[in-house]
């Protein structure tokens, strides 16, 4: 078990590679540390000077991939690829162009993500299971027709209008909780409640409709057959029988995202004012600031990989028929 | 000629792609085997009804897809000069709309302005009142007491009139139909009614006139009302949710341009030849999906931007900027949602490789590009298919959150998500500005819902055994 978890995680080694040129190339090749100083700065009234002073400052004034100037060593650990590129490896993101350090605000940021996500994803989980299995139970019913419909109307809303939606309606006409903002500690938790909310119910639209095939692709299996020709009911049947084996493929499907649950929603955090990762993005990109954009990029990347890699290892838990090869 | 006709690349592409499309149903006709599964689609009430309402946005797009310079005034006897603004044949159609600007926000229907300013009554006085609005029911005297019945009397005028074309070009087509299958009209009538037709001829004939007494009588109003009222600087806000299709729907259409290519080629490559090829096409495609798409996007939206800003002499006008931009992001949407397709597409070839008639065809010595031509492409199309019908609302929805971010379409060009961009901002306000979102929203939801009912319908009657699981 431990001999494929290694090599599973060896093999991620190459896409971490892969992702880091990757954004080493958007961010230094296709656009010079010029083009970024000149749009900082602005175009006009901008002397040579003050672009070499901004590159300074921040690290763009070193040459992209081997330094001539050095000898030895530093020849290549004093370019802009091993200062920028090659340290996200360790999670040294560096400081931003804004001149914070970004791995502390990455730190501090993280916990309001988090605090948003979980219940989202818990919450959501449970109501849309409940829901998919309600209308799995009424099946080839107009019951189920209606469901379906209402699901695909669901997804067909943009997740603007849910947020729109709900701070409109609860928050303004209705007037329960604050609609944006952000506490400390247990006072958070009113500003919590929309947002969570408002999550869940976006998510209900397309976790049914997609449940419900999995629901339904489980009642057609011969075991339950089997187990209502042994005379169980259909409640038994669906609870005891479809529910457990139906829970293996949606709770697989859900470790993937564990991850990146770090990164927090962009919309959502951005909408209420939650200080999470989330909205740091959002105003990274709306400053321009590419530093951070740069790291989320490979902060986003790790975490995907490691919800493919934890996923690989719960589908071996959860199916002993998968062999470790 | 008074006007100079002018290309943007998009309209290029859309049009290219277009053409093709006819090109592709002409084909299918033609072929048993392909047009099974389409007549299927039409023979199902949903999937028609859908088709119709994806036509209908597909036909504004086409429409607003002409564009050219205005004439604007005579130089010489010989020389005209031509305007640095670009139109589309739906500006004209749409021209009091377009042209009629009021100075605020006014609510929908209104005579008069959102906003109460200083103004002089009778007596010469100065007092806060309501304005009128320039164009908003400017043909009323008394506003107050006519606007109901006048608005009532338009509607109804427009009715009338859609009804009796509608009725007419029905009962030509109907006739039509019947001279052709020797069919007595009025047995063809009772069959429609009844809805007792091989097509679901009475729903389509319904959803026609829903979509033609909507389009004359939103027209007609228009002439004199802003029916979704105005936005901040005063235009017309159904003016600019018509304008928004053409976005919507390029961007849900041109990003197949790149998606497909990628898509078909490498997945098949790397299915059919297996070793390093399959390694090398594995890794690219795990790698960009391990980039959160939003981030990615973000990075290079960001790029473009600094290239623009770099480069801003390099375009004529704002338009073809903004075109370019759009351009952009067909391109970089596309490149991120590759990797899907290409993976259904790669284990198909994986099985097809293994069926009896490829090893027969190899035995017979036929060429493994004619073999990837002929005998696995067309076997893997129905896939390709359902995935573009698929992803197409998901495009839709997309644009709007990325313009919401400010990393979607040119902030100058009218969008859904700019819609909602500029209209958040007013939330704040009391009484609310509800109907920008509310315009925004209602063409949004009727395009991607439509889309995606009819994406069920491709599906179940292309292949009910793919893509089934997934989301």
């Amino acid at each position: 078990m431990s001999a494929y978890i290694i090599r599973r995680m060896l093999y991620a080694i190459p896409i971490l590679i892969g992702i880091n040129l990757i954004t080493f190339v958007l961010f230094f090749v296709v656009n010079s540390p010029d083009d970024m100083a000149l749009m900082q700065l602005g175009s006009k009234h901008t002397t040579e000077l003050q672009i070499e002073d901004w590159k300074r400052e921040r690290g763009y004034h070193l040459p992209l991939l081997y330094n001539a100037e050095q000898s030895g060593l530093a020849a290549v650990t004093e370019t802009i690829f091993y200062q920028k590129s090659a340290k996200l490896f360790v999670f040294d993101f560096g400081s931003s162009d804004s001149g914070r350090d970004i791995g502390y605000d990455i730190s501090q940021r993280m916990w309001p993500s988090l605090a948003l996500a979980i219940p989202t994803l818990l919450v959501g989980l449970l109501v849309t299971i409940t829901l998919a299995l309600t209308i799995a139970f009424f099946r080839g019913t107009y019951i189920d027709y209606w469901a379906v419909i209402i699901c695909v109307a669901l997804i067909s809303i943009s997740s603007l209008f849910y947020i729109i939606g709900g701070q409109f309606l609860i928050g303004k006409l209705l007037k329960i909780v604050p609609i944006s903002g952000f506490d400390t500690g247990l006072h958070a938790l009113k500003f919590m409640i929309l947002p969570v909310l408002i999550g869940i119910v976006g998510g209900i639209g397309s976790n049914t409709r997609w449940y419900r095939t999995i629901f339904l692709e489980e009642i057609n299996k011969d075991y339950v057959r089997t187990a209502r020709s042994k005379g169980l009911s259909e409640q038994m049947v669906l609870f005891k029988h479809v529910l457990r084996n139906a829970l293996i493929p949606i709770l697989t499907g859900v470790v993937v995202v564990l991850p990146l649950l770090f990164m927090g929603s962009l919309l959502t955090e951005n909408f209420f004012g939650i200080p999470g990762l989330g909205s740091y993005t959002i105003d990274a990109i709306n400053r321009q600031d590419f530093a951070i954009v740069r790291a989320m990029v490979f902060l986003g990347s790790v975490l995907y990989i490691i919800g493919l890699v934890l996923t690989d290892i719960s589908y071996t838990l959860v199916d002993p028929r998968i062999r470790l090869s | 000629m008074s006007i100079q006709p002018t290309f943007l690349i998009t309209d290029l592409l859309f049009f290219a792609l277009t053409i093709s499309l006819i090109a592709f149903v002409f084909v299918v006709r033609k072929r048993p085997h392909l047009s099974r599964p389409w007549s299927q689609v039409l023979k199902s009430t949903t999937g028609s009804v859908s088709l119709m309402i994806l036509l209908f946005y597909y036909a504004i797009a086409l429409v607003d897809s002409v564009h050219f310079h205005p004439r604007v005034a005579q130089a010489t006897e010989s020389q005209y000069q031509y305007s640095s603004e670009v139109h589309s044949l739906l500006d004209v159609l749409m021209t009091p709309m377009r042209s009629r600007m009021e100075k605020t926000f006014s609510a929908p229907l209104a005579t008069h302005s959102f906003a109460k300013e200083m103004m002089q009554n009778e007596a010469g006085q100065l007092q806060r009142d309501y304005p009128r609005l320039n164009y908003g029911g400017a043909h009323l005297a008394q506003p107050e007491d006519q606007k109901a019945a006048d608005i009532i009397s338009i509607s109804l005028q427009a009715s009338a009139q859609a009804l009796f074309y509608w009725a007419l070009i029905w009962l030509f087509m109907l006739w039509l139909y019947s001279q052709r299958n020797n069919q007595g009209l009025a047995t063809l009538l009772a069959n429609v009614l009844k809805a007792k037709t091989t097509y679901p001829l009475r729903a389509i004939a319904i959803t026609s006139a829903v979509l033609m007494l909507l389009t004359v009588v939103s027209m007609q109003l228009g002439q004199h009302y802003h029916l979704f009222g105005t936005d901040k600087v005063g235009q017309d806000v159904f003016y600019q949710a018509v304008k928004s299709v053409r976005t919507g729907i390029l961007i849900g259409v041109l990003t197949t341009l790149i998606t497909l290519p990628l898509a078909i080629l490498l997945g098949a490559l790397a299915g059919f030849f297996r070793g390093w090829v399959d390694d090398v096409i594995q890794y690219i495609y795990t790698t960009l999906n391990s980039i959160p798409h939003v981030l990615l996007i973000a990075a290079a939206v960001l790029l473009l931007q600094v290239y623009m800003s770099g480069h801003a002499d390099d375009f004529d006008s704002l338009t073809e900027r903004a075109d370019l931009r759009l351009l952009f992001l067909c391109l970089i949407l596309g490149i991120t949602s590759w990797t899907g397709l290409c993976r259904l597409l790669r284990a198909e070839t994986f099985k097809l490789r293994e069926m009896e008639y490829i090893q027969a065809a190899e035995a017979f010595g036929v060429s493994k590009f004619k073999i990837l031509m002929r005998h696995v492409m067309p076997n893997f199309m129905h896939i390709v298919i359902i995935s573009v019908v698929l992803d197409f609302s998901g495009l839709v929805l997309a644009e709007a959150v990325l313009s919401y971010i400010n990393i979607g379409v040119d902030p100058s060009m009218n969008s859904w998500g700019n819609m909602i961009n500029q209209a958040r901002l007013e939330m704040a306000r009391d009484p609310i500005v509800w109907w920008s979102l509310s315009a925004a929203f209602v063409f949004m939801f009727t395009l991607v819902l439509f889309a995606n009912l009819f994406a069920d319908v491709v599906r179940d009657a292309l292949d009910p055994r793919v893509v089934r699981g997934e989301q």
